[in-house]
This record gives C-alpha cells, structure tokens and sequence, in this order.
C-alpha cells in the first residue's frame, strides 16, 4: 500500500570535493527517512561510481512501470549514426555540422568512420546528409535500477558504462524516473560541472557535504558559488570534524550559510561505513540528529526562509 | 616518464599523494588534471606566467526579434534542452525558450531554425594556467562551474605539461587526476607510463577499484594499486591485497592512517615536506622508488 503523500520536497547531497562523505550522509538520511509514514525514494546520481546500495544489502530489485520497460533494470540508450558507404557521397557535410569530432573523413582515400565514443547522439549528421546515407542504432550508455528498501521506500541507482563519455543521460534519466512525488534524496556525483548541474537543478534544497582542510573549503567555495547563480536553498554538513582547520566555520559565518550538522572524525564511524553499515542503526543518537536536520530543511522549504539566498 | 595517480572514488587522499610524489623531487613538472577540482595550487602556491581561455563547448541563445516560436528547434533537439514556456505574467503564451542547463552544445538548433534567430555562444570561463614552484613546473586546468568537455582541458593541461618537460628537459611528470571513470580520467591517463590507483578500504572503495581497474585494463600502462588508510579496517584492506594478486594487478604498498597528512595540507605542504621523517612520508618514498624503478 502505498502511503499516503503528504510531505513533497526533494533533497540533493553533493559536493565540491570527492569523499568528504556524500554518500554516509544520503544513506542515512534515506535510512532515517523510512521511518516517517511518508514515501521515500533514494536516487544514486553518481552514475560513474554509485555505491549507495552497497549499504542497503538486504534492498530487493523490483521493476519499474511500463514507460520504463517495465523491468528491474531499464538500459539508458543513445542513437548513433551508420553510415551506408554505398549511398556516402564524401561530401564532408556530416562532418562539418558534428561539433563533438566523431565523424572521420578521408575523402582522399573515400573512408568515413563514426568515432562512436565521441558522439553525443544530436542528430545532426543525419540532418546534414542530402544522400540518404545515414541511419542510426542505438548504443547503451548505462542503466538505471529499482530497489526497494521497505513499505515505502525505494532506490533508484544510475549506473554509467565503463567508458561512456558522460554519465548525464544516465543521471538524467534516473531522476525523471524518480517522479515528483514524496521525499526524494538525491546523491549527487562529486564536482561542479555538468553531472552536479543536472543533478542540484531539480533539487528544492542542496546539501553540501565539506570537510574542514584547505581543500574541503576551496571546494565548498566553488560550490556554493555555483548554487548562488542557480538560486538554490542550501545549507552544509561538515564531516569529519575536528580534523584540519577552522577556516570553513569562519566562512559559513562569513557567508551567513546555516551550519546543518557536524559529523565528528571517529574511527568508529569511519569503520562502519567502511563495512557498509549505517550509522544511524548503530548508533540511534545519530537517527535524532538526522531526523531534526530533516525538519529544519523541510520546514524551511516549506514555509520559506531565506536567510541564505540574497 | 609520465605518471598518473587517480583513484575511483573521490577523497582516498589521491591529491596529498601526489604531492608527495612531487616533493620527492627536485625538478618535476606537477599537472593538475582533477580540473574540477583543482586543489594542488592551494598547497604549492605557484608563480603562473602563463595563461590559456579553454573554450568549453557552446551554448545556444534565441533572440527573440526573430523568432517566429514555430517550435522546429523544439523537435530537433536531443538533450530536451528547448521547452515550450509560459512566460512571466501569467498569459497562455508559451515561447520557445532554450534550458542552458541541459543545452549540449550541438548547434543543431541553429542550423535548422528557418529565420537565423538562434546563436551559439562560447563558453568561455575555463582556463588553463602554468607556472613554476618549488620543485619545478606547474600546470592546471579551472573548469568554470556547470561546464563538460573536461577530458578535453585536460588534454590542453597534458599538452603544456610535455611541452615544460620537453623544453626543460625534466624527467618526470606527476598527473594528478579525478576521481570517477569518466572522460576526464581516460583523458588522464591515456599514454602515461604509470597509473597509480589510490584506494581506500572501504567496501565503496574496493567496488569503485574494480570499475576503475576495468577501465586502466585498456591502457598499456603500468598500474599500481596503493590503499590509503589501510589500518582504518584491515579485513577490507586484505580483500584489496588479494583482489589484487588474483588479479595481478601489481600492488605498490599500503600506508597507514596518520593525522599528519592533514595537518601538512593546513599548513600548504607535503606531507614530504612538512615531516619528512614520519612513517607516512617514508613509505610513500619506498612506494615512489618502487614504482619509478619497476622493470
């Protein structure tokens, strides 16, 4: 049975730098989530390394509906062009409109090849061809996977091809998949550029996950500058305190950025996680601490607060 | 000689080893190729005397005047990056309007739309820097936020790094490189001699390695597995030793967790230079050896 919907927002969990704890942090708040009689839906964006199911073993694949194929896994596709050599004129036209260098002509020797790893699947070949010589096929760029966790819970994993160009349709897709309702947590893949982009610009609110080194903060800059031009609700986690510096503290003060949690540098955290266990089970202290973050994000989603955005 | 270090998953320390492979030497030529994230500036502080625009592919953009709305580029385009829109104020127009978010660049909109009302404008914030510091050379890429085509800056970032080495006659040539498999890491360490994978021993660390070796498997590089903190939980750490050797991927060493690692990157150093005497920086010089002297 599904519960009823009640509460509707969607959470993204990224950051600047790799490892500074993305990851722990969406899986235990999904964790944390379940227990609400609310539906939650954890979606792993970091196609090129997704390991939140790692944490959830005992997740069963489940398929999705019939606009996804109606299977537990749903392979995210691309078209690319094959060009028929009989009809092929040389012309260098299709050549000249593709703007990724995935078409190589010599109209010396009359060879033409499609650099499939270069193409970005825009059809502008085809659009180019006076000759009929193009058709297209499809070639997989990943897939994307259901699970279910509990009564109302689910996650969706997206999982890019070794050696495809970019994980973003891969991404792209496994967010539409996640629909519009419930609460929905998205972890993000690491970085600023494009991947980060597709993933924070559905998010209603972005967690930034840094930790407290030079690099953690020079990261944390570049992120939140980024959030600033897309005028998101962000707040920020800093994992593995007590490590490094203060200087990320006198940032977000600086900056006015709400300080939504500090997870301590522990041993005993960082070999749980090791193990792929989650930290909330263990240590039900920390199920609280995540659950009051909820609310604060929720409400402030909820009933505005804008003491972050300027 | 060329190397490489990269890892799957981000945050194994992947940075602070290698700039601990750069102190080691005397003259070296350091090539941040993590562009996203380009943090090794930030330790070694380098004197840039040169610097490059890197065009990062394009970004369509309407003018309006012109359009007509017949919604052609609509159809055309793959990446769902031109909507049909309502605009401000409430009315039941919808105008055909670009998401520069999901705009890829293709310029396919522009050739097809019948009254020339789309341009194409370059995205033109990323750059390449190069330099000298106290150990040599430097060169980095700055992806400007939002943008793709990394793999290509870092093609431009390894360029100028060859071109330094080759000019000055410097042997060795450090890459640091980004985390993940994707095209910024082929772009990595496509044609190195040596791939160090840094990993860590946790079960993600160990499932990205093994994507992460799936993909350095197709290069004829030489690759090294290195676990980073490996007494943070030794079981895992042994299942890396051993996916190793059944594997025969060459292991090049583990090191310990010590504190010293970060307090040396607080204070802009190496952990080379900042205690060269801890355990830490002595294993890192055996690995270094060990891998520079291989065959």
């Amino acid at each position: 049975m599904p519960a009823i919907i009640n509460q509707k927002i969607k959470i993204a969990v990224a950051s600047g730098k790799g490892g500074t704890g993305k990851t722990l942090i969406s899986t235990n708040l999904f964790h944390t989530l379940t227990q609400l009689d609310e539906t939650v839906l954890l979606v792993d964006c970091d196609a090129e390394e997704p390991d939140d199911l790692l944490f959830f073993k005992e997740a069963l694949g489940v398929p999705f509906d019939r606009h996804y194929g109606g299977k537990e896994q749903y392979e995210v596709k691309q078209r690319v062009p094959v060009i028929d050599q009989s009809n092929c004129i040389y012309c260098g036209k299709c050549r000249d409109y593709c703007s990724y260098n995935a078409i190589f002509l010599l109209e010396g020797i009359k060879t033409i090849r499609v650099i499939e790893d270069l193409c970005h699947g825009c059809g502008a070949c085809s659009y180019a061809c006076q000759s009929d010589a193009i058709t297209t096929k499809e070639r997989s760029l990943g897939v994307i996977s259901r699970f279910i966790t509990g009564d109302n819970s689910s996650i969706i994993e997206a999982r890019g091809k070794v050696g495809v160009y970019s994980p973003v349709p891969v991404i792209k897709t496994a967010i539409k998949a996640a629909g519009e309702d419930g609460i929905v947590i998205l972890d993000s893949p690491p970085g600023t550029s494009c991947p980060f982009i597709q993933t924070v610009a559905t998010a209603d609110f972005v967690i930034l996950v840094t930790e407290p080194t030079p690099f953690g903060l020079s990261d944390l800059k570049q992120s939140v500058e980024t959030l600033k031009t897309l005028n998101k609700s962000y707040g920020v986690i800093i994992n593995r305190a007590g490590m490094g510096d203060d200087k990320v503290y006198s940032y977000l003060i600086q900056e006015q950025i709400p300080l939504l949690m500090e997870i301590p540098f522990d041993r005993e955290i960082a070999s749980l996680y090791s193990k792929g266990e989650l930290l909330v089970k263990h240590k039900p202290q920390w199920r609280a601490l995540f659950m009051e973050m909820y609310k604060t994000i929720y409400s402030k989603h909820k009933y505005g607060n804008s003491s972050n955005q300027r | 000689m060329e190397i490489a270090v990269i890892s799957g998953k981000g945050g194994t320390g992947k940075s602070s080893i290698s700039a601990a492979f750069a102190t080691l030497q005397k003259r070296v030529v350091l090539a941040d190729c993590d562009v996203d994230a380009a943090n090794l500036y930030l330790i070694f502080d380098p004197v840039n005397d040169y610097e490059q625009v890197y065009i990062a592919g394009q970004k369509a953009s309407i003018d309006y005047e012109l359009c007509t709305n017949c919604g052609l580029c609509v159809d055309f385009c793959s990446f769902d990056a031109i909507l049909l829109k309502a605009t401000e104020g409430g009315s039941d127009f919808k105008r055909v309007t670009i998401d520069e978010i999901s705009c890829d660049g293709c310029k396919l909109c522009s050739r097809v739309c019948p009254v020339n009302a789309i341009t194409m404008t370059d995205n033109d914030k990323s750059r390449m820097y190069s330099g000298t510091f106290r150990n040599g050379h430097m060169v980095y890429g700055r992806l400007a936020p939002g943008e793709e085509n990394s793999g290509k800056l870092v093609n431009i970032v390894r360029d100028k790094a060859k071109e330094i080495s080759e000019k000055h006659k410097i042997e060795i040539t450090v890459i640091d490189g980004p985390p993940g498999i994707g095209c910024s890491v082929i772009s990595s360490v496509t044609g190195t001699d040596t791939i160090v994978i840094v990993t860590e021993p946790t079960i993600s660390g160990l499932h990205d390695l093994k994507r992460t070796v799936e993909l350095t498997s197709r290069f004829n590089s030489t690759s090294w597995v290195l676990i980073n903190k490996y007494d943070l939980n030794r079981e895992i750490s042994e299942q890396i030793e051993e996916y190793c050797s059944q594997n025969k991927i060459l292991f090049a060493g583990k090191l310990s967790f010590d504190r010293v690692v970060v307090e040396a990157m607080v204070s802009c150093k190496s952990v080379i230079e900042y205690a060269p005497d801890s355990g830490v920086s002595k294993e890192i010089s055996h690995i270094w050896e060990k891998i520079t002297h291989y065959k």
